[in-house]
């Protein structure tokens, strides 16, 4: 089996990602029924939606704004003049039987988006074009019951809930992307990141990839160097995390090369992402392209934005991520090292919603990037996705700052807040975390520590100050922690004759 | 009060506000008459009896009251079943449909309710509006109330039989490629296709979306414009209903007048394939327009040649999607759930046994049209086709104000005759077609009988001049009716009259 870097030393990896995003519009794309995430089956339905008989689609404004600010942002072509086309396939959970998509007139097209990754030397830039960005309404869901798999196969009935048909999703469609080497994991993944931090800026979704709001199909294939042409391309689904796309595509890479090099082919397919062995498994084989027979969608007018509207809506495009996060080093005055690495980690917004709550620059990313990026680590998600607020942190760092907590006290807070214990006073009141600050009963503390290492005792009063620390670590078992460590030291010494 | 089936809408809203009359009255005469002459005609799918009384109570209590109602506030009609009306089985001729009663209406009869139009039923029709006969229908053959061995024409002839037949003044219909203007002229009846877009199609079971327009039916052409601005206008819920004034339709046939107008007899629509009765009626009509002060000359449309094979790729393609949501998960027909087999195959097995022949033959036709490597041969050119007929009738109304046809090549045909050849029933429509293709307004009104049967004049006008339709008809029609002492259901023969007396 080859290493990764034979890997690449052999192959040239091509990328090519489709990223569904569901808008975050009150009503449904082609009716007025409510888009709430979660409700009970079946309650937020019409007969639009359902596609009862005689029922008609309209378009909701706010989705065709929301898709051309998405253009607007990825740099794309805004059409004058696009259509909805039918995508007719037959599947229970799609009402009608066909869904109401865009073919070949696209509301959006030609754009791009620079995404940074970070390499030894240094973070680079690197250019992800876009093919186009349309629109379209979801499917329904199918809930599978009985069986061992959850899946259809074995399935003994299946519920369908309608809630989510007819959702705005917009889908955006990347060129093939050439050239990313060996980074073709980390800058699949730096993209799709950098689209998400973009449309949640722009306000126009949740971005949610755990609910689903927004979806990674990642295609790759691999191509022997030289060969000047693509390899067969698997296209995987089901990546529902950002750290998923980097281990789908590195796993995809694998058994690709692997399939290659043991002379066998590579079948164009749908496969799987499955989260617990990080492999893809196979779904759908994709050799017979299946015919949608797409064709305009007649109860639609042509969507035609006016070049004022479009002017309107660039007016209205906040300012890119990218740019944000170049202000925000300079005003926060973070070396180019320490912002590389809270890029990666994903907590520039974090902590600059940390900041906005009043916390200082410094503080709040050594939070972000410390404890709470060493909890997410653990638990294998990402650091923004952990259970705790900007605003409890902001408060954690002004309690330190008025000497209410120490650094240690504080990790015990963020900790129960993280443990879902509640806000951080709640977790003070509850545990019963205060600082020691009663200088007699710190004195008293000292003095027994003092009497039961005597030794050590007169080791510091000798002049070998670092022995302090066994003394200082009896007083703050002593008082469970509670007190100012930095306080102990200074008292300790004092008592010692070398302050 | 018998009499009072023989009554056009008109004369009924005029009865109705003066108090002579109940719509209570109006509304029972009328189940009267469907009660004794339905078996024989088979216009009605279902009866609203209670319904349909219940609404007339509502109009009269409205109207002791003093409050402000419309002109046809307790008048009658008749729904074409294609018409989701809440709560009211709707079938759309269907098998597959059975037993569905829908959890809401079309916008079209909200309207009728807002306006106190009393609906009596829903009235047969070709299954999903494919045919020209009503024997696609599945739940049997509408009989010509003229002539109860032939077809009423399709696939509204549920709806146009119960006018000829007096079992209501008004009634809705559908027309996709003719399915109002052909059975109207095969009852001796009034309809009109409106502009596309002129009539929401929100609740109107979809065949072909780009094609399909609701519009009204009657007896008179008066009635079909009072009919026609009850229910013509923008609605959110449709998004290619034309968001602009309804034309001026009850001011135009009130007009009648052709004085100075300039009429066009469309050249392709005539000769070969039209019966002589037919061409002399025809002929007859526009002699009539002429001594009215029109001027008739000949305007060609050479692309109407390609009319009917066009239709014959956009209708069924369009069908073939718009029709694939009828598979058992949701509502209607389910065939083969015995908790054995697939999703899919419960909706093959639905399919197979819901859809009938003429159906399942445009699917199959429309899927085929559409599928990959043969969309630009087929779809493709039937949408440049399309892009002709619409440019002929642009050219040809840069010259005249409307034109005119017969709207059939026959008139009414034995059942039966053919129900076996389904080209040759496709050419019935050959005259009607093209004015779908177009999105333009067309009338067809009644210029006489040819062997005992109605022969239908149609008359097309550009988008948006529906009234000019009106216009022209009432005009026509005033002459007609002189000359025949009533206008031509009055003729009809004395079987149904009789039954009705």
């Amino acid at each position: 089996m080859l290493s990764y870097e034979e890997i690449i030393e052999k192959y040239e990896p091509a990328l090519g990602l489709e990223v569904h995003v569901e808008l975050g519009t009150k009503t449904k794309m082609f009716c007025g029924c409510p888009t709430e995430f979660g409700a009970e089956p079946n309650t937020q339905v019409c007969p639009v939606c359902l596609g009862m008989p005689g029922a008609l689609p309209f378009v909701n404004e706010r989705a065709i704004e929301s898709t051309i600010l998405i253009g607007l942002a990825l740099n794309c072509s805004i059409a004058p003049w696009s259509r909805f086309a039918r995508k007719n396939y037959f599947y229970p959970d799609m009402p009608k039987n066909f869904q109401i998509s865009q073919y070949d007139e696209p509301i959006c097209t030609d754009g791009y988006l620079d995404v940074e990754y970070e390499t030894p030397e240094g973070m680079k830039t690197f250019r992800i074009e876009i093919e186009r960005v349309h629109m379209e309404e979801d499917t329904g869901k199918s809930l599978h019951v009985g069986g061992a798999t959850g899946r259809i196969h074995g399935a003994e009935y299946s519920l369908l809930d309608y809630n989510r048909a007819g959702i705005p999703l917009v889908e955006i469609v990347t060129k093939t992307v050439l050239g990313t080497e060996s980074y073709a994991p980390q800058i699949a993944k730096a993209y799709v990141k950098e689209l998400r931090d973009i449309l949640r800026t722009l306000g126009v979704s949740d971005v949610k990839m755990e609910q689903g709001s927004l979806r990674c199909d990642a295609n790759i294939s691999l191509s022997p160097r030289g060969s000047g042409k693509l390899g067969t391309r698997s296209e995987t689904k089901n990546v529902n995390s950002l750290r998923s796309v980097e281990r789908a595509i590195t796993s995809e890479m694998h058994r690709h090369a692997q399939r290659l090099e043991a002379g066998e082919r590579v079948v164009q397919e749908t496969r799987h992402f499955q989260e617990d062995s990080g492999t893809t498994r196979s779904g759908r084989s994709k050799e017979q392209a299946e015919d949608y027979r797409y064709f305009p969608e007649p109860d639609l007018l042509p969507v035609a934005p006016s070049a004022e509207w479009i002017e309107q809506l660039r007016g209205q495009l906040p300012e890119r991520p990218s740019a944000h996060r170049a202000r925000l080093q300079q005003l926060w005055q973070v070396p180019d090292k320490e912002m590389a690495a809270m890029i990666n980690a994903g907590v520039v917004g974090v902590v600059e919603e940390t900041v906005a709550e009043g916390a200082d620059p410094t503080k709040a990313r050594t939070w972000w990037l410390g404890e709470i990026s060493r909890v997410a680590n653990e638990r294998e998600v990402e650091v923004v996705e952990m259970p705790i607020t900007p605003k409890d942190v902001a408060e954690i760092i002004a309690l330190v700052a008025a000497g209410d907590l120490t650094d240690k006290l504080a990790r015990q807070v963020v900790e129960g807040v993280i443990a879902g214990e509640g806000s951080p006073a709640e977790v003070i009141a509850a545990r019963g975390i205060k600082v020691v600050s009663d200088e007699g009963e710190l004195v008293a503390a000292i003095e027994r520590a003092i009497a039961a290492q005597p030794d050590t005792a007169q080791k510091v009063r000798d002049g070998n100050i670092p022995a302090a620390g066994a003394l200082i670590g009896a007083v703050m078992k002593d008082t469970k922690g509670q007190a100012d460590a930095a306080r102990v030291r200074e008292l300790l010494l004092g008592l010692l004759g070398q302050s | 009060m018998s009499e009072l089936i023989y009554k056009s809408a008109a004369q009924l809203s005029e009865s109705l506000a003066k108090k002579e009359v109940s719509a209570r009255e109006v509304t029972q005469a009328h189940l009267d008459q469907i009660a004794k002459v339905d078996k024989a005609v088979q216009a009605f799918l279902f009866v609203d009896t209670e319904g349909a009384l219940a609404q007339a109570d509502q109009v009269d209590a409205a109207r002791a009251k003093g409050e402000n109602l419309g002109p046809l506030a307790g008048v009658p009609l008749a729904l074409k079943d294609i018409l989701a009306q809440e709560g009211i089985p709707t079938t759309c001729g269907s098998k597959i449909l059975a037993g569905w009663r829908p959890p809401y209406s079309a916008t079209v009869v909200k309207k009728l309710r807002a306006a106190g139009v009393v609906i009596l039923g829903k009235t047969n029709m070709d299954e999903f509006a494919m045919g020209s006969s009503t024997e696609n229908s599945a739940f049997g053959t509408t009989q010509n109330p003229w002539d109860l061995k032939r077809i009423p024409g399709g696939s509204g002839g549920g709806s146009a039989a119960a006018l000829a037949a007096f079992e209501a003044p008004l009634a809705i219909g559908s027309d996709t490629g003719g399915s109002i203007r052909q059975p109207a002229a095969l009852t001796g009846t009034v309809g009109v296709k409106p502009t596309y877009g002129g009539v929401s199609r929100y609740g109107v079971v979809a065949f072909s979306s780009s094609l399909d327009q609701v519009g009204p039916c009657a007896r008179t052409v008066l009635d079909t414009a009072l009919l026609h601005e009850v229910i013509a206008g923008h609605d959110d819920y449709d998004a290619t209903s034309i968001n602009a004034p309804t034309p001026p339709v009850v001011a135009a046939a009130k007009r009648a007048d052709v004085k100075g107008m300039k009429i066009g007899v469309i050249k392709e629509l005539s000769g070969d394939g039209y019966e002589s009765g037919v061409s002399e009626r025809f002929e007859e009509s526009l002699e009539i327009l002429r001594s009215q002060g029109a001027t008739i000359e000949m305007v060609s449309c050479p692309n109407f040649d390609y009319g009917l094979a066009a239709y014959y790729l956009i209708a069924p393609s369009e069908a073939s999607s718009n029709l694939a949501r009828f598979d058992a998960m949701r509502y209607g027909l389910r065939v083969g759930d015995d908790g054995s087999r697939s999703a899919e195959e419960v909706m093959s097995m639905t399919r197979a046994a819901g859809f009938g022949r003429e159906v399942k033959r445009r699917i199959i036709l429309g899927t085929y049209a559409l599928s990959a490597g043969y969309y630009d041969a087929y779809y493709g050119s039937a949408q440049k086709v399309r892009t002709l007929i619409t440019q002929d009738f642009a050219k040809a109304f840069s010259s005249v104000d409307v034109l005119v046809s017969p709207t059939t090549p026959t008139v009414a045909f034995p059942i039966g005759e053919k129900s076996n050849d389904p080209v040759a029933m496709y050419l019935s429509d050959v005259a009607t077609i093209p004015v779908n293709l177009a999105g333009v307004a067309a009338m067809s009104l009644p210029a006489g009988l040819s062997e005992g049967l109605p022969v239908g004049f149609q008359i097309i006008a550009p988008a948006m001049k529906d009234d000019r339709l009106y216009q022209v008809g009432a005009a026509l029609e005033r002459e007609l009716a002189a000359k025949w002492g009533g206008v031509l259901t009055t003729k009809a023969p004395k079987l149904i009259s009789a039954a009705g007396a």
